[in-house]
């Protein structure tokens, strides 16, 4: 009976070693697999039960979680929605993130590898998880400002600190609320995105970096002064010949300056003349003379065609380079394909406020974990000088000079120099205009630079865009 | 004679008996029993591992609330400790009754059982279930109560061969249980499986007792059976079959088990008594033809079940292929099987803590599943402490097998502690995917009455047959 024994004591720890095999298997050889699936909802409620760190902004938050008495134990919360959607974008359950919300999860939610040991701490300490807090570069009195200054209006505006790349105001419109995506009924979740996604004023997109991009019209005309400028062939008193229209080279097509006839009404007109009166022709002229890979070169030193993240994913600006030379000519005064956001223009306009120092544009002032250790400091990041100091003290001089006696003195404010650029693009035979207005102030100490933009509007830059530049460096400077 | 047994006192067979007495009747039968008095070491072992026990469960109960509910409530605790006060009577019970019985099989069984409760409990938060609605209350009634019948059963069966000459009627009573389900009125189907009796709002499953009943059976019919069983007969093949005649039990036990699983639609208990069977008869007769014969009949019926009986069939696809998308999502597809496993993954090595993981996700958390919802809380280094718990509580049983004096009581001891082992491979390798997935509880720690009274009362027979194997085999002495 004995051996008998053995071989079934033998069996039964067969039995268990096998159990021991299986339960090891799965508990640690199988645990990514299995946590990674697809249907295994703990991963997606252990990432929502880690208390969320705050979006702040000037000390208060405008995103949270708030405990809930449901499963996921925590509630995302936003505060002035609209106002700061374009910032914080939409933090959803199970369909994705955006936004601050989505470019810093890592930090929000406690999992980036920085927090690794605080999560030990936590672990150890039993604690429940915290993710860290995010305080933004945004004043909320200037982002109200750009919010009121944009009205009905679908648009955007970027407003920068010139001297440390800080985005002041990020304002995109039609904004949404993020609250609605925030529920943790994902079939409310779903049908309201839905609802977003068909409106057809597009409010998810954040236009200020991203989206479909604007053509920059006369916007763009600064990009090609700085380029002649710098580049040592010209200066700003170059003249070109200054007839009413112009032929583009090689078609039958004709262009005019914007107010029609010739640009000033000299023979010549000089570079700052075109500037000045944002004059189409002088710069068509001026674009040939210089070349699309001069242009190319400067466009892509202010930032077009670069990667950027702020800490959200910028669209790439963009500056074809051409070998036709009509498109050179179209493409000097910003149509033809020239594309840009909102925050392109305003860095382009920062830059020259800097004295050439294109500073690297950021939300981001701090990250801060659960005990307030820093882990994230503002960083100041130069992405180097598209233009030499000299070049941007002429450019200053030039688009102080379009606020004080040109086609941009929607935007003066007294006692206060200062520099702007106005620009209406067209898009197409007898559809609205794209409106525009860039610049910095005050010009001898810059503060802000800034850029406004306005969809489907059949004014000026200077009739709808300057003035609400103008409420926002009011806003900055009455500090 | 050891140099331990020094406080030895004489008595005679029957005991309590005045001194008198004694001298008279020795000269009378002639014969002198020597009962020597050993100084507890057993039970003091015992106690010391018992209260060590209630330690770990109270600890349980409490980390459960702090887990679960942040704060502690001393209502559950006192509970917990009350079951203890109870296991000690029981151990006190011991002293007298069986002084030299296993010191590790009362503590094992407990924080087994205690381990339980408190998962149990933790589900019921979950589920925000309150006093008698909540199955740990109802778990700790029926713990108190199988402790309670665990006494009685060690103070009625005094010797274990009393057990021996009702053999027929344990058959009868162990079949009787094993089918009464299947009565009309007073059988319940619950989850697909036809294993309860409902009796005026009371619901027990009888096939958890005729396991006992039936390994007694097994061990009385074997022990005078066993030499036609394995002397006579035909060799084929090296092999010695048995004859027809002697076929008999095994085809009414086979007949019964294949009624279950087609009837009761519970492939686990018949695979429970089956293997049961086998290895009672295999360890009697030494003859694995038998064996062979068994699993031949028990593959061959299975198979054929597989073929004809849908929840058979979709069993076996579902442990085949249980990330399949079709068999996850279809009725009675893999859909628990899974989401067990993702709860064990979710624990991982050290498990989440006992209150703070999600295994409510899992359908039967505090039953079938439980060890999946222990594993989540646990984490593998718990799940291989309850492995090892069992481990040492079959080790003991089997232990009774080798050590035994009379062979009754050899293979009812090790079938009784193979049914323990049995069961908690077929459970948790069917959770772990290591077979198919079966609808058996897993002993001492899943919910339900009628699993628990079993498992003491076997704790209990256990704890009568260690006795005397002590008693035996070094403090009786003949002159």
């Amino acid at each position: 009976m004995n051996r008998e024994l053995k071989r079934v004591s033998l069996a039964v720890l067969i039995m268990f070693i096998a159990l021991f095999a299986s339960t090891t298997v799965i508990s640690v050889f199988q645990v990514d697999n299995l946590r990674n699936d697809a249907h295994n909802v703990r991963t997606i409620y252990d990432s929502y039960s880690a208390e969320r760190g705050p979006i702040l902004v000037g000390g208060q938050p405008i995103a949270q979680s708030t405990p809930s008495t449901d499963a996921y134990k925590f509630q995302r919360v936003y505060s002035n929605p609209q106002v700061y959607s374009a910032v914080t974008g939409y933090y959803t359950l199970n369909q994705g993130n955006s936004g601050v919300e989505g470019a810093l999860n890592d930090y929000l939610s406690g999992t980036a590898n920085d927090q690794f040991l605080d999560k030990v701490n936590s672990l150890l300490t039993g604690q429940s998880p915290k993710g860290a807090a995010v305080s933004l570069t945004i004043d909320p009195r200037i982002q109200q400002a750009a919010w009121d200054a944009l009205g009905t209006h679908t648009g955007a505006i970027v407003a920068l600190n010139p001297k440390t790349g800080a985005i002041l105001a990020m304002v995109s419109k039609t904004a949404y609320d993020p609250n609605v995506l925030a529920s943790h009924n994902t079939k409310d979740v779903i049908a309201a995105y839905k609802q977003l996604i068909a409106s057809p004023q597009r409010p998810l997109l954040n236009r200020a970096i991203g989206g479909d991009l604007y053509h920059p019209g006369s916007v763009f005309k600064i990009v090609v002064a700085s380029a002649a400028i710098d580049s040592g062939k010209f200066t700003a008193d170059s003249a070109f010949p200054n007839p009413a229209t112009l032929r583009l080279t090689g078609t039958n097509t004709f262009i005019n300056n914007a107010e029609g006839g010739t640009c000033g009404g000299t023979p010549t007109a000089t570079i700052a003349t075109a500037l000045r009166l944002s004059c189409n022709i002088p710069m068509a002229q001026l674009g040939s003379a210089l070349g699309s890979s001069t242009i190319s070169k400067y466009a892509s030193a202010f930032g077009y065609g670069q990667k950027l993240g702020i800490p959200m994913r910028v669209t790439p600006s963009i500056y074809p380079l051409n070998t036709d030379a009509a498109r050179v000519e179209l493409s000097s005064f910003g149509q033809d394909e020239d594309r840009v956001t909102p925050l392109q223009v305003a860095m382009t306009s920062a830059a020259i406020a800097n004295g050439g120092d294109l500073m690297k544009p950021t939300l981001i002032q701090q990250i801060a974990a659960p005990d307030l250790t820093v882990i994230q400091p503002f960083q100041q990041v130069s992405l180097g000088h598209p233009i030499t100091a000299a070049t941007s003290a002429t450019m200053t001089q030039l688009m102080v000079a379009d606020v004080a006696t040109g086609a941009a003195n929607n935007a003066r404010i007294v006692g206060v120099d200062v520099a702007g650029k106005t620009g209406t693009a067209q898009n197409g035979v007898g559809r609205p205009y794209t409106v525009w207005f860039t610049g910095f102030a005050p010009a001898n100490d810059p503060q802000v630079a800034i850029a406004v933009v306005v969809e489907n509007n059949t004014s000026f830059g200077n009739a709808v865009a300057a003035p609400m530049a103008k409420s926002v460096i009011q806003a900055v400077l009455s500090k | 004679m050891t140099a331990s047994d020094t406080a030895s006192t004489t008595r005679l067979g029957r005991p309590a008996g005045p001194a008198i007495d004694a001298g008279a009747r020795a000269t009378f039968t002639n014969t002198i029993r020597l009962r020597l008095r050993v100084p507890a070491k057993l039970r003091n072992l015992e106690l010391v591992l018992l209260i060590f026990g209630i330690v770990i469960v109270v600890f349980a109960i409490g980390l459960v609330q702090l887990g679960a509910l942040g704060t502690l409530f001393p209502h559950m605790l006192e509970l917990g400790g009350a079951l203890g006060v109870l296991v000690i009577a029981l151990h006190i019970v011991l002293r007298f009754a069986a002084p030299q019985a296993d010191p590790f099989i009362v503590p094992v069984a407990f924080v087994l059982n205690g381990i339980g409760i408190a998962e149990i409990y933790r589900i019921d938060i979950a589920k925000k279930f309150t006093g008698w609605e909540g199955a740990g209350a109802r778990q700790i009634a029926w713990t108190g109560m199988a402790i309670v019948l665990a006494m009685a059963v060690i103070l009625i069966i005094r010797n274990h061969r009393v057990l021996q000459r009702y053999r027929y009627v344990a058959m009868f009573v162990g079949i009787v249980l094993l089918l009464l389900p299947m009565l009309p009125g007073i059988g319940q189907t619950v989850n697909g499986a036809r294993l309860w009796i409902h009796i005026g709002g009371f619901q027990f499953q009888p096939g958890e007792l005729a396991k006992i009943a039936l390994a007694v059976f097994f061990a009385g019919y074997l022990v005078t059976a066993r030499d036609s069983l394995s002397m006579v007969g035909r060799k084929i093949l090296g092999i010695r079959f048995p004859r027809a005649r002697d076929l008999g039990p095994i085809l009414v036990i086979w007949a019964a088990a294949m009624s279950v699983l087609i009837f009761q639609h519970d492939l686990g208990t018949a695979l429970l008594y089956f293997g049961l069977f086998l290895v009672m008869i295999y360890v009697a007769t030494g003859r694995i033809s038998w064996v062979i014969l068994g699993l031949g009949l028990f593959v061959g019926g299975a198979v054929a079940a597989g073929q004809s009986l849908s929840y058979v069939h979709a069993r076996f696809a579902a442990w085949l292929d249980a990330f399949n998308p079709q068999i996850y999502g279809a009725p009675g597809g893999s859909y628990q099987l899974v989401q067990g496993l993702f709860g064990l993954a979710h624990g991982g090595l050290v498990g989440t803590g006992l209150g703070q993981g999600r295994p409510t996700i899992v359908p039967l958390a505090e039953s079938d599943y439980i060890i999946a919802s222990l594993g989540e809380e646990l984490g593998l280094v718990g799940l291989f402490a309850i492995l090892a718990l069992y481990l040492v509580f079959v080790s003991r049983g089997f232990r009774i097998g080798f050590a035994g004096q009379d062979d009754f009581g050899r293979l009812l001891g090790v079938g009784l502690a193979f049914t323990i082992a049995l069961q908690t491979f077929i459970v948790i390798g069917g959770v772990t995917r290591v077979i198919p997935l079966t609808g058996l509880t897993t002993p001492f720690l899943a919910a339900g009455g009628s699993s628990l009274v079993a498992n003491w009362i076997i704790a209990a027979l256990l704890l009568r047959l260690s006795d005397s194997v002590r008693n035996q085999s070094n403090l009786v002495v003949q002159t």
